[in-house]
């Protein structure tokens, strides 16, 4: 049997990365639920209407509310949020799924495109901190 | 007797399901994804599959946080395409094949594979957007379709070995199902692609075409490929080839390359396609 410790301890050593693991399922669960009730179009009505109000009726942070507010989606990865479900908070924004994954780079979306184009990110450089390769 | 006659690997973007819904399938952008699907689509006309089982998983559409299985199979009558925040999208109700799905379910468990069963649930892109790959813009759809969705989404997901010895096991359940029904399996999802944080954006052709060729033939060292593996080299969703593995188990021992496209990118994501058969028994003992 595989260790569970030392199997999750491996996925913090990839670069720019957060692997949606159990802990950050349990830290990130009222954000990514809050973000599934956006499937329902009254609640997209009700959330853009007044953003604030929405999400004060959720057990979230203030620290996540504000970087929901801020469409701050790295912050939201630390925060547990998974990218599926702030895909439903990008949708509501009428914003492509390229384009918001862009903003979580140092990239503008005109660039990011382009290096899709040419393609992609390369994996050399990018597997391991430790290695550095 | 029922058999499993092809395996079927594809994407499964949503972008693609934008594509054809609105046209856009013959453009710059989409067209030479889209051309290396033509072979197939004459294909699926001529063999004329009864039922698909379909390997996918689902984006937080049907499931929420609220309930994560591992393994889960669709034994309903009929499944509608899902609102994922833009409205459903406008193809056909996917028809479910109950007696053979519930067959495969009691057949899974009493292999040890205790399967989530689902009687309603609504589908999305990970399912239809494969369905419109490879059968176009029916009124209808022309095969029956057995929904098998899997967690790959909150970890541990499933291990490849063991999602290799589920299709093994799926195989050997449609073969005591006693009608006569030409099956296949598709699993879909991949190929190399990153959804999220700094490094968004990773794709590598280099070992996806490696994972490709390991498909074919009488290898079966992708199913030991470790999870840490998926992740460094092709990125965080690239994860999702170990639904490919579940298709490739139900071939069995051997397998022969009928079709197998490539392209990147489409919109954040490495497209990768296979049509494969089983080479049956007597082939792969001649072959080794």
């Amino acid at each position: 049997m595989k260790d569970i410790h030392a199997y999750l301890e491996e996925f913090e050593d990839i670069p720019g990365t957060r692997v949606y693991t159990a802990a950050r399922a349990r830290k990130g669960y009222h954000i990514n639920q809050f973000a599934m009730s956006l499937m329902k179009a009254d609640n997209r009505e009700r959330f853009k209407a007044d953003e604030r109000t929405y999400l004060d009726e959720w057990p979230i942070s203030e620290e996540a509310k504000q970087a929901l507010l801020d469409r701050d989606y790295n912050r939201l990865l630390d925060l547990g949020g998974n990218i599926y479900f702030l895909s439903k908070l990008f949708s509501t924004d009428g914003i492509s799924f390229a384009e918001a994954v862009s903003t979580m780079t140092d990239m503008r979306f005109p660039e990011y495109r382009e290096m899709m184009m040419n393609g992609g990110r390369p994996a050399e450089g990018n597997r391991s901190i430790k290695e550095g390769n | 007797m029922a058999r499993i006659t092809a395996g079927v690997a594809s994407s499964h973007v949503p972008l693609l399901g934008v594509a054809v819904d609105q046209g856009k399938a013959d453009d710059d952008y989409f067209g030479p994804i889209f051309k290396g699907y033509e072979w197939t689509k004459a294909w699926e006309k001529d063999q004329k599959p009864d039922v698909v089982v379909l390997v996918y998983n689902d984006h937080a559409s049907a499931f929420d946080m609220k309930l994560v299985p591992t393994f889960a199979i669709g034994c309903g009558e009929r499944f509608a395409p899902a609102d994922e925040g833009w409205g459903p999208r406008p193809v056909p109700d996917v028809i479910g094949h109950p007696d053979l799905a519930w067959h495969i379910a009691q057949s899974l468990i009493l292999d040890e594979f205790d399967m989530t069963i689902i009687n309603e649930m609504d589908v999305d892109h990970g399912l239809t957007v494969p369905l419109s790959m490879m059968f176009g813009q029916p009124d209808q759809w022309p095969v029956k379709v057995i929904p098998l969705a899997v967690n790959v989404v909150t970890y541990p997901v499933p291990l490849g070995n063991r999602c290799w010895a589920l299709g093994e096991a799926i195989a050997r359940a449609v073969e005591s199902f006693p009608e006569d029904l030409n099956v296949q399996i598709w699993g879909t999802g991949g190929m190399s692609h990153q959804l999220q944080g700094p490094r968004a954006g990773l794709l590598n052709r280099e070992w996806d075409n490696r994972f490709m060729d390991l498909l074919v033939g009488d290898t079966d060292e992708a199913r030991w490929i470790p999870h840490i593996e998926y992740l460094r080299e092709t990125g965080s969703e690239g994860i999702e080839m170990v639904m490919w593995l579940i298709m490739r188990g139900a071939l069995g021992p051997a397998t022969r390359c009928l079709h197998r496209h490539y392209h990147i990118p489409c919109s954040n994501t490495a497209i990768g396609h296979l049509v494969l058969e089983p080479t049956g028994p007597s082939e792969a003992a001649a072959a080794a």
